[in-house]
């Protein structure tokens, strides 16, 4: 899908007095959030005095934008221009963003709690809530001179990035995990990228894109781009807060990879209140996890540093990171607020899968079942509590994954009274009617 | 001699190089003459109490020594060194 933006906010963005450069005044440049250095824009992604992640540096006091303002502009996450590190919505790239917040009620009954909104983020170009980042990342490009895009992907986000690549009219190279669903890498292939599969873990993927980003120049949206990357996740919290009538819920559930979306959640909250498009309370953050990849989890319930998984033992995919490297903020999250992180067992994420599709319309990949199975988890643990209000994020689509849902199923053919399968029938009412009744 | 790859973020402090080779039997050693050889590389990958920073990988053959005796992990002659920033993420 390749897409010329048209929308209002791009045209009422792109103003002509727009700077040529990302960095403005309501834009610093970097800063280490390690030690706090400031380091100046560019392809930088590590503090050259002590290896810290570099993020965005917003001067949130000289930013000035209101809730009319935002209500005026089209769809999409460019909407929150004024918290995003780019000058100006971008002429070209997918349109990504603005998804439904859904009201659950069938699956809050399931899951015990009392009020759910599913944030569905399967709905997005590639239908993964990956395009969010890859657009941030991507709409600096031009302006740092990349010529190729690539990323180190569990699976969502060589889609993510292949497409976006495409739109753009970038080469596009995507380095998986040989073990990566096949669907994922037919998906990646289909926008004409380079697929490259490595013999080994995504952490091993993660250090071989290290050394090709350090050496060729290439831009990895999630190595020396991340910066910018993972700023569009926050865009997930200006759509929550704006979609609830500009207010935050008592609990947020979200899956947990490399911990760069939960934190940039809690990161989009804080910047909306200081900005004062909303009114600052505490929001509980669950953190969702497999059990069979669950450093982060293992680090909270222990009070311990985030150890690395060596091997990944779980069917979700896409959470399979043993070696997190937004796990220590993760837990400074966690500290600030009375949250969790659940570790989910691939049985109860199967079934999660299957509960949210059939009691809500919505199929979700693996990470969405063990985030749904997250909600009933940390509703156990006595985290939710009676009344709350909980947004989970469903964040990529099951038809990437189509197997999962089987997951520990016993397969039978459909009956009259079963739901599933049934067996080839020929084309005439009588043989429907006795397969029917019997 | 080991060999150990530098990254670009410390090569300013290694008057450029991307390779050096060094005498060592544990991966401590190695990074302990590394940072005695180039002193500008010591505030970005040790702690002022001497441990390693948090935030730089150290990888023995491709494996992150995490996964084998940390600090400890013996290295001959065969072995490359590779050090990284701690960054990974989906």
């Amino acid at each position: 899908m390749t897409t010329e933006l048209v929308e209002p906010n791009a045209t009422a963005a792109r103003d002509a007095d727009a700077p040529a450069s990302a960095a403005t005044n309501r834009i610093r440049g970097f800063v280490c959030r390690n030690c706090g250095r400031p380091e100046a824009f560019g392809l930088a992604y590590v503090c050259s005095a002590c290896f810290g992640p570099l993020e965005i540096d917003y001067d949130l006091a000289s930013i000035s934008i209101d809730r009319a303002t935002i209500a005026a502009r089209g769809p999409a996450i460019w909407r929150y221009l004024e918290l995003l590190p780019v000058d100006a919505p971008p002429a070209r790239g997918l349109v990504v963003g603005s998804s439904p917040l859904l009201q659950a009620d069938r699956l809050a009954d399931r899951l015990g709690v009392d009020r759910l909104l599913l944030k569905d983020d399967t709905r997005n170009p590639t239908l993964s809530f990956k395009d969010r980042a890859v657009a941030v990342a991507a709409a600096n490009a031009p302006r740092l001179g990349i010529t190729t895009l690539a990323c180190a992907s569990t699976g969502n986000l060589a889609a993510a990035t292949a497409a976006t690549a495409a739109a753009i009219g970038l080469p596009s190279f995507v380095f998986v995990p040989s073990t990566v669903e096949p669907g994922k890498i037919r998906h990646a292939l289909a926008y004409g990228a380079t697929v490259v599969p490595i013999d080994g873990t995504y952490d091993d993927v993660n250090r071989l894109c290290i050394e090709v980003a350090d050496e060729l120049g290439w831009g990895f949206v999630n190595v020396n781009l991340r910066p910018y990357y993972a700023e569009g996740s926050k865009t997930l919290a200006f759509e929550i807060a704006e979609q609830l009538g500009w207010r935050t819920p008592d609990v947020i559930v979200a899956p947990i990879a490399s911990g760069a979306l939960f934190t940039k959640l809690a990161k989009g909250f804080r910047e909306l209140a200081a900005v004062g498009l909303i009114e600052e309370r505490p929001v509980r953050f669950v953190g969702a996890q497999a059990a069979g990849c669950s450093p982060v989890a293992r680090a909270w319930a222990s009070g311990g540093e985030v150890e690395p998984i060596r091997t990944p033992d779980t069917f979700v995919h896409s959470l399979a990171i043993g070696s997190p490297a937004d796990g220590r903020y993760v837990i400074e999250v966690l500290d600030s607020n009375e949250g969790s992180v659940e570790a989910v067992s691939d049985d109860e994420t199967a079934q999660a899968i299957r509960d949210t599709a059939r009691l809500e319309g919505v199929f979700v990949e693996p990470a969405g079942g063990v985030t749904v199975a997250a909600v009933s988890a940390a509703r156990r643990r006595g985290v939710i509590r009676d009344g709350d209000e909980v947004v989970a994020l469903v964040t990529g689509n099951g038809l990437k994954t189509p197997d999962a849902f089987e997951h520990g199923l016993d397969v039978a053919p459909a009956t009259g009274n079963r739901p599933g399968l049934a067996p080839v029938l020929p084309p005439n009412f009588s043989s429907f009617e006795r397969w029917l009744q019997a | 001699m080991t060999a150990i790859r530098i990254p670009p973020v410390l090569r300013a402090s290694t008057d450029g190089a991307k390779h050096v080779t060094i005498e060592g039997s544990t991966v401590r050693e190695v990074i302990d003459r590394l940072v005695a050889a180039y002193p500008g590389t010591a505030g970005q990958l040790r702690t002022p109490d001497g441990e390693l920073n948090r935030f730089v990988n150290v990888f023995v053959n491709g494996t992150d020594v995490r996964h084998l005796q940390a600090l400890d992990t013996p290295v001959g002659d065969r072995d490359e060194v590779v050090l990284l920033p701690a960054m990974a993420g989906g």
